[in-house]
């Protein structure tokens, strides 16, 4: 049961991600890249994390994708949608990549360390109680800078897209 | 159950595609939108490992590398909006200006 949904959940995010990068059209790049979230906060839901699947779905589906179509809305790419990609056209990168996938499949897969199926131990797995204690207990100082970076985000946000004054 | 390696080798798979649209693609917004997948993929390891492992640190970190994730998306779409005004183009390759 849990194989069979984390394997569609896996086939729909990898197929969302291929379009992202291969649609020519960045809207439907946009809409592919949503599309391709909302199976990986289900595989979070699978791994008992449901917190983790929920501000998923908030931070991603709900402010960076409409951040996305904002931007996209507010320039011109209609001169990107005629523009041809082709993949092959960057050879050092594309074999660089070949070189990295393969790198990374042949170690988790030649490693017997990856082949565990239950988890080791049970006791706090899908606990909010005990992840939010442990946030606000020992993660207190980097919750607090995360919440500095995100106020100078949006400062900084605000400033770059105002219009110079002349 | 599900096996852990299947989460990594999904997380690797996620890694290089992203990869391979911020390598090989030249619009500048693609590029950002492969960079969200490229955090997506250390996301689902951070979380698997997490549980397989029983620590909660793997999900605390998934928290932040997301709020890190939405202040990176909003400062970039500010220098995005800022750079189509000044000179009118969305191509990596046209963006020189710190080449000297």
């Amino acid at each position: 049961m849990d194989q069979g949904f984390f394997l569609l959940f896996a086939a729909a995010s990898v197929i969302t991600a291929l379009t992202v990068v291969l649609a020519r059209n960045p809207v439907h790049s946009a809409l592919a890249l949503m599309a391709c979230f909302l199976p990986i906060s289900g595989i979070f839901v699978l791994l008992e994390a449901p917190f983790l699947a929920v501000i998923q779905i908030f931070v991603y589906v709900g402010a960076i994708m409409v951040l996305f179509l904002f931007v996209i809305m507010m320039i011109d790419v209609r001169e990107a949608v005629f523009q041809r990609f082709l993949p092959g056209g960057n050879l050092p990168a594309l074999v660089l990549l070949v070189l990295l996938g393969g790198e990374m499949l042949v170690l988790v897969l030649s490693s017997d360390r990856f082949s565990v199926t239950e988890p080791v131990a049970t006791r706090t797995a899908g606990d909010i109680r005990q992840l939010s204690t442990t946030l606000f207990a020992d993660y207190l100082l980097p919750f607090e800078v995360a919440s500095v970076i995100l106020l100078a985000a949006l400062v900084g946000a605000i400033v770059l897209a105002r219009k110079e004054p002349k | 159950m599900v096996p852990l390696w299947w989460q990594i080798v999904l997380g690797a798979v996620l890694f290089v595609i992203g990869a391979a649209g911020v390598l090989l693609r030249r619009n500048i917004l693609v590029v950002l939108m492969s960079l969200e997948l490229l955090l997506n993929s250390v996301n689902i390891n951070f979380i698997a490992f997490g549980r397989y492992y029983d620590d909660l640190r793997g999900q605390i970190f998934a928290i932040f590398v997301i709020a890190i994730t939405a202040a990176e998306v909003a400062i970039a779409l500010g220098i995005l909006v800022a750079l189509v005004r000044n000179k009118s183009t969305l191509k990596v390759d046209d963006v020189t200006l710190m080449k000297g």
